[in-house]
């Protein structure tokens, strides 16, 4: 699988309301490879997620899948939202199975998938309660467990953990990075948190607002197997200092 | 616990109160003679009234009669608000077509509408239906309307990025999300419903619960009255807790 986003760029409005939101953004994303995008909001991170889902189109250059361009959405593609991400009327199981079911898969494969994927997620006991009835970790899980089931070639996720607690968030940042290991997928990770894109990505690109663009790409080559001790190495630290320093000066002064 | 104490705890407790007190005024002043009993019914005199309509079948009939114009009218009015107002919702061009427009009939008093239905429809049952829809039907669309621009856009978008097409997004994502708002537009319209049919009936009618009132009213039977509006009154909550019921039922995940 090769995603290729080729000189992107995205304005909304007309005339005088134009406002240009992604300016020239071009990466690539291959089979395997955890990609993350941090910037501050309004650095059209979202944008850039939403134009390779499908949901928006872009006003110019292409996003293509294996050479083919990307029009509309579709479960290639699988997306995780930070909020309303699961459907409040079915339970957990149901959820998962939501996808397979539009998919037209046999009710036997959807069974079967969605007891295995409730387990890879660590929720086979929760399948049968109510998204109210868990916890936001749990909900997130869910909802991730929900997109790997429509077998998507690469794994979207909008700030999967910006709604959650500090505790909560650093685990489930360790159940995504064991998921990544154990399952091998694709993902591409948004978020505002440079110390998760860190922990996660291979790579991680570096937005500024106003327009959107990459201003810088680091491929990121640290040992996670211990993410705990990880997350105060030096080594570690430094990194993320240097990066947070180019952020800050990504941002517009004050006033101006 | 006392007895009483659990007694009070009773989610009906105060409410049954409420109403037994207001029975025991209306009980007393009858009983004290300072009211003319023409004005003033005895609580009794009101209950053996009843007994007699209900007896000689007619209590039965002219219920069955509201009832079923009620239930026909509004199954008219809330089957075609929900596709209608499930695709002003969705789809922008139709709702700036057709939001003014029923916003404005709406404002129009469905009672004011009587004439024309009697002039175009005659005396029968269809123009009593008729009524009924007119009343409710732009209320419920509109309120439906509503309520699916409330469904998160994300709960579509997932869908969408699942593989789902319109259809199925309408009928699994959309309709279940709106479904406890809409039961409960359907219950408070319901209530416009049971108001129009006794309007209607006081108008024309052979039978049913306004007209018994009205016929009532010419013999100057406030007993008889008095019956009749407490009927519509019971028959009036039996609907509302039925539709609590259903909305407990079925959108359990929504409370």
């Amino acid at each position: 699988m090769h995603l290729k986003i080729d000189k992107v760029y995205k304005s909304f409005g007309y005339g005088a309301q134009r406002k240009e939101v992604l300016s020239d953004v071009s990466f690539d994303i291959h089979s395997g490879e955890f990609v993350a995008l941090v910037g501050s909001s309004g650095s059209g991170k979202s944008t850039v997620m939403r134009l390779i889902a499908g949901l928006d189109q872009p006003s110019s250059g292409t996003i293509s899948m294996d050479g083919s361009k990307i029009e509309k959405p579709g479960p290639d593609r699988g997306m995780v939202f930070q909020k309303y991400s699961l459907y409040p009327w079915l339970t957990a199981a149901q959820n998962v199975a939501f996808g397979m079911q539009l998919q037209g898969r046999p009710k036997r494969e959807v069974r079967e998938r969605c007891s295995y994927f409730l387990d890879v997620v660590g929720l086979g006991d929760a399948a049968r309660r109510l998204p109210q009835e868990l916890s936001g970790g749990m909900q997130q899980r869910i909802a991730i467990a929900r997109a790997l089931a429509a077998e998507p070639k690469v794994l979207l996720l909008d700030e999967p953990f910006g709604a959650l607690d500090i505790q909560i968030r650093e685990s489930m940042q360790e159940f995504l990075h064991d998921l990544w290991r154990r399952t091998g997928l694709t993902a591409l990770l948004i978020t505002h948190d440079l110390e998760e894109a860190l922990l996660l990505a291979g790579t991680v690109h570096i937005m500024a607002p106003s327009p959107g663009r990459i201003v810088r790409s680091v491929s990121v080559d640290l040992d996670c197997s211990a993410m705990a001790h990880l997350r105060v190495s030096p080594e570690f630290l430094s990194m993320r200092e240097e990066l947070a320093h180019c952020l800050r000066g990504l941002e517009p002064a004050v006033g101006a | 616990m006392s007895v009483l104490q659990r007694l009070i705890r009773h989610p009906w407790a105060l409410g049954l109160t409420g109403i037994m007190v207001v029975l025991l005024l209306w009980y007393a002043i009858t009983a004290s003679g300072s009211v003319n009993k023409l004005f003033l019914p005895s609580p009794q005199a009101v209950w053996s009234a009843g007994q007699q309509q209900w007896s000689s079948g007619i209590l039965l009939k002219d219920a069955i009669a509201s009832i079923q114009r009620v239930f026909i009218g509004f199954a008219m009015s809330a089957g075609l608000a929900l596709p209608l107002g499930i695709l002003m919702g969705t789809n922008p061009v139709i709702c700036r077509l057709l939001e003014p427009l029923m916003g404005l009939i709406r404002y129009m008093p469905a009672p004011a509408f009587i004439p024309l239905l009697i002039i175009y429809f005659g005396l029968d049952e269809l123009p009593k239906v008729l009524l009924i829809f007119i009343g409710t039907f732009f209320f419920n669309t509109l309120m439906i309307m509503d309520s699916v621009k409330f469904v998160p856009r994300e709960l579509v978008e997932t869908a969408m990025t699942l593989g789902g097409r319109t259809m199925p997004i309408l009928t699994r994502v959309v309709a279940p999300f709106i479904a406890p708002q809409v039961l409960d537009a359907y219950r408070i319209n319901m209530a416009s419903a049971w108001n129009l049919v006794i309007v209607a009936e006081l108008v024309a009618a052979t039978e049913g619960l306004g007209k018994r009132i009205s016929l009532a009213q010419r013999f100057l039977r406030t007993d008889e009255i008095f019956m009749g509006l407490i009927v519509i009154g019971l028959i009036g909550l039996v609907i509302d807790l039925g539709f609590r019921a259903l909305m407990r039922r079925a959108c359990s995940w929504a409370n």
